[in-house]
């Protein structure tokens, strides 16, 4: 039983993660079809942003808050330096301009920041807490709590906020959208910000664990797409789900069966989903209009 | 008629003026290790050939063609250093075996439309992937592993010189072989599929077949080339099989200009060359590289050979 | 114009000052390398590059080599085989290099190793597989200790503390994997058994799973880690967070300080087998290694501000191995120094005493490893 919780706990942890960054691929999914395959490095940044600033004497709080808001930033001027002037163009191209962008943002931080791996300080202390034989880290425990917490304030955002609506709507059907004076260029660039804003979160509250890279963003984005198309893609509750369900196909998957093949095993299951319900989990099959 | 003309004109044309440059491409290149980058254009260029059947004409996507690629590359390598078999053999049972592959895995992941069927290749390529790092014993784990050379009728390929004009060849016959599936029934139904596939299906196309025959055709393509790669270089790593190196080849893809020909081998000639040319930059090569790309689909959405083809005032 | 007289003067003088000037400065000694400065080997990469262009920059300051200065070609292969056998291509064939120092990873130096041997380049490589000169290779050779040494005395000190089952546990890189090989084959020559085998992937962030497997294996007495990156470091923290309290090993591919900055406290009492350069500070007066470790941790640190690493030891060896073999055979024809290398005795480095031959052609013994153990935050010779 012990065992089990162990790997739970793993799962859940990591799941986390893969479900902050789901939830960015969703967001500007949906506002505007491009996958987004700069995701990862939105986490990169806000890990690295806060080891920088902490090596540099800044106190943690304000190094976690001036990261996040950097991954931000980012975010934001990816839509409006790189997506906005290819208005128009077909999706394939916009997904390969977000590929240059991932590549030039590792690019800039490995100059900035160096190659080497940095390490950020737990929240709350690094001792391990035991529950039921199993241990987890207080930083788990804030990865997990602070997910929920973003996944509330983001349900509400959407279903309370006017701005949330209109993102909401924009998402349904963009004409539509415009139609009743939504300012659907205004939406996504707050789709690129508020998805920055998730791997930013992401990227800070999981580095004091794994530690943090130049270049962690390249797997962080694929397990995150992988686990958003899993649950479903421009779905929330299916990139939650999928996220989750990834890290603990991880995890148990490494401790059951093989450790080397755990990926294997994850992509298997992934791909045996999509084939029995070619939308993911939660996904519709939307039809087509003829 | 008279529009017939100039397609078959402009076909024919277009690969006149490919064999030209690659008769008189070595003329500028001084030493192998030129060559050296043309071949890894032009085995570049076969696979992107292929893919770009797939995604271009046929609409559809596919996120796991290193995978195929590798496959090729290491059943064709196994089979003649391991065990032995005369490369030629080798390199056509790796092509078959992963024509078969493609054929079983093909039909129930070309059901999934759009960025599913991205995720359902995706994960193909990456599990072929791992599991070529992991079987150690079979493959030389992630170090990678030693390659015989191709023996063509008892003798040996090796040499850069020799291996240009293989591969040039060998590009010429892919080039002729899309054009002609582009204009055979199987083309035109890709490209109806592609425009509608609801339409397809209502006028009576085998959307599955179709799109299942593509994808073999291109699968089989990326081995070849994989096959290929693997008895030149000597050497194979699992690297090549990653699914990086999948998106590198649908960069490829795009940045030429999709349902191009001409565009894929444009594109597979230009990022095989970009980061030998990227060198002088040092630190700052992937920051360039990065905003280079992102400039030249910015300004050329469709992809190179289409913009230039629309600027000269031409069809491709 | 003027009288051709004149004109041919003119000339002449021309002609003179131009050989003249290419006579006064003779043809620069190439240093040629590729190396993984970006990518996953990055942190390995990165102070070999940075050791190289130091030391080259000193030699010149200082003369140069035989009285010609140093000219250091440098390509970044991000750890890609193919990109690495390309830009070995480029320096054999397109920069005319006299000597090449390089790859990082063993995959990158093995796709190199053909090319070397078919052009007659010296190839001195940075890598630690033990497959890169074993067979050996007339061209090629190694700076760094191999992996099934690091086996060797990983085994024999376990072996010296009485135990006999371990657990192993390593990543999904070449030099993990590898390593794992050689551990697997020389174990049971010290009478160690594996009785678990676990595994994770390069970018994995979390190894409780694999951990716990190996925890509740029966009979474990010590863990075992090949690998090099963040895994290890993230391994340590795991091993520590399940309250694991068994002997952990990690091999040299951490031998930095940086794994003590990642792992933190849950680093103490981790042992690894280690080239003497990262205790230079304690080593004895009388330590045959003292005064290069010594000198080349201060000239490091003090240029680039940064803690050195074993890895860049790799590449002082490597440079100073072929600048001492290119002086020995005063010349840069390739076949003499390939000799003047094999030949290499008594040569003391960062990773050890250097004493090569024809069949040998790393030339470390079990004696150049140190077995360090992390003692409150910094490394201790183990005694």
């Amino acid at each position: 039983m012990a065992e089990f919780l162990q790997f739970l706990f793993s799962g859940l942890t990591v799941g986390a993660t893969y479900a902050l960054v789901a939830l960015g691929f969703a967001i500007i999914y949906n506002a505007s079809g491009v996958i987004n395959f700069a995701q990862g490095e939105f986490v990169m940044a806000g890990g690295m942003a806060s080891a920088f600033l902490v090596a540099a004497g800044v106190p943690l709080p304000l190094a976690v808050i001036t990261a996040v808001a950097a991954g931000v930033a980012i975010g934001v001027a990816l839509e409006k330096f790189a997506i906005e002037p290819a208005r128009g163009a077909p999706v394939v191209t916009l997904i390969i301009i977000t590929i240059g962008a991932s590549i030039a943002i590792r690019g800039v931080a490995q100059l900035l920041l160096g190659k080497q791996f940095h390490t950020v300080p737990p929240f709350t202390g690094d001792h391990p807490i035991v529950i039921g034989g199993a241990t987890i880290l207080p930083q788990s425990l804030w990865v997990l709590g602070a997910s929920i917490a973003v996944v509330i304030g983001l349900s509400a955002f959407f279903s309370r906020s006017k701005l949330g609506k209109a993102m909401l709507a924009t998402a349904n059907n963009r004409h539509a959208a415009q139609l009743v004076g939504i300012n659907v260029r205004f939406i996504l660039l707050l789709s690129f910000g508020l998805s920055a804003l998730l791997g930013a979160v992401a990227g800070v509250l999981i580095s004091p664990i794994t530690l943090t890279s130049y270049d962690v963003g390249i797997m962080v984005g694929l397990k995150g797409f992988a686990a958003a198309m899993l649950g479903g893609l421009g779905n929330g509750v299916g990139a939650i789900a999928g996220g989750l369900l990834l890290g603990l196909a991880e995890a148990l998957g490494a401790g059951y069966l093989s450790s080397a093949y755990k990926d294997v095993i994850a992509f298997v299951i992934i791909l045996a989903v999509l084939v029995f319900m070619p939308g993911g989990l939660f996904g519709k099959v939307s039809a087509e209009r003829v | 008629m008279g529009r017939a003309l100039t397609l078959f004109r402009h076909r024919h044309g277009g690969l006149a003026v490919l064999a030209l440059v690659i008769a008189l491409l070595p003329l500028s290149l001084p030493n192998r290790y030129f060559y050296d980058v043309a071949i890894l254009m032009g085995l570049n260029a076969i696979v992107c050939v292929g893919l770009n059947l797939l995604i271009g004409f046929a609409g559809q996507i596919s996120l796991g063609h290193a995978g195929f690629f590798g496959l090729g590359a290491y059943a064709s390598a196994i089979l003649s250093t391991n065990y032995g078999w005369p490369s030629v053999v080798a390199l056509i049972a790796a092509a078959a075996l992963v024509g078969v592959l493609a054929l079983a895995l093909g039909r129930p992941i070309l059901r999934l439309k759009g960025h599913y069927l991205a995720m359902a290749t995706l994960g193909l390529g990456i599990i072929i992937a791992v599991v070529i790092a992991t079987e150690e014993r079979l493959t030389g784990g992630p170090d990678g592993m030693s390659v015989a050379p191709l023996v063509l009728f008892g003798v040996a390929l090796q040499g850069e010189r020799v291996w240009y004009w293989l591969v040039g060849a060998l590009l010429l016959g892919t080039v002729w072989l899309a054009f002609n599936l582009i204009d055979s029934p199987l083309g035109r139904a890709l490209r109806a599929i592609h425009g509608s596939e609801v339409a397809a299906e209502a006028m009576g196309i085998d959307i599955a077949r179709a799109k299942l025959l593509i994808f073999v055709v291109s699968a089989i393509l990326a081995a070849l080339a994989g096959s290929l790669t693997a008895h030149y270089a000597g050497f194979i790593t699992p690297g090549k099989v990653g699914f990086l190196h999948s998106i590198e080849l649908v960069t490829m893809v795009v940045l030429g200009g999709m349902a191009s020909t001409y565009g894929a081998v444009a594109g597979a000639a230009i990022l095989t060359a970009l980061p030998q040319l990227l060198t002088v930059f040092k630190d700052y090569e992937s920051l360039v590289f990065g905003v280079v790309l992102m400039a030249t689909m910015i300004f050329m959405p469709r992809g190179l050979v289409p913009t230039l083809a629309r600027l000269m005032g031409r069809r491709t | 114009m003027r009288s051709p007289l004149l004109r041919a003067l003119i000339g002449a003088a021309v002609l003179s000052l131009v050989a003249g000037a290419a006579a006064a400065e003779p043809p620069t000694i190439k240093i040629g390398s590729f190396l993984s400065v970006t990518g996953p080997a990055a942190f390995l990469g990165d102070p070999e590059e940075k050791t190289l262009k130091l030391y080259v920059e000193k030699l010149n300051k200082a003369g140069g080599v035989i009285g010609r200065k140093l000219e250091l070609v440098v390509y970044d292969d991000a750890g890609d085989s193919d990109k690495a056998r390309t830009f070995a291509k480029r320096l054999i064939d397109q920069d005319k290099v006299d000597v090449i120092i390089g790859g990082t990873t063993t995959g990158t130096t093995m796709a190199a190793v053909p090319l070397a041997e078919q052009a007659g380049m010296p190839l001195i490589s940075l890598a630690g597989a033990v497959v890169i000169v074993e067979p050996v290779k007339k061209w090629v050779f190694k700076t760094p200790h191999t992996d099934r040494m690091a086996c060797e005395k990983i085994f024999a000190d376990l072996k010296a503390r009485g135990v006999a089952k371990i657990g192993m546990i390593a990543g999904a890189g070449g030099f993990d994997r590898s390593m794992r090989q050689e551990c697997l084959k020389v174990a049971d020559k010290y009478g160690i058994s594996i009785v678990a085998d676990e595994s994770y992937g390069a970018k994995d962030s979390d190894m409780t799973a694999q951990l716990t497997k190996i925890k509740n294996t029966a009979g474990v007495q010590a863990v075992v880690n090949p690998g090099f990156g963040q895994g290890p470091a993230i391994v340590t923290k795991n091993f520590r967070q399940l309250g694991m309290t068994m002997p952990l090993y990690q091999s040299h591919g951490v031998a930095s300080k940086e794994f003590i900055k990642l792992a933190g406290e849950a680093s103490e009492g981790v042992r690894l087998p280690a080239a003497a350069l990262l205790v230079a500070d304690i080593l004895a007066a009388n330590d045959p290694q003292k005064a290069v470790v010594a000198g080349y941790k201060k000239e490091y640190e003090a240029k680039y501000g940064s803690d050195v690493s074993t890895f860049g030891g790799h590449a002082y060896d490597g440079l100073f191995l072929a600048v001492e073999a290119i002086k020995r055979a005063n010349s840069t024809d390739k076949g003499k120094v390939r000799d003047a290398l094999e030949a290499t005795k008594g040569y003391v480095g960062t990773a050890g005493i250097v004493n090569m031959s024809a069949t040998d052609h790393m030339g470390l013994d079990l004696t150049a490893f140190r077995m360090l153990e992390v003692k409150k935050g910094n490394w201790t010779l183990v005694k």
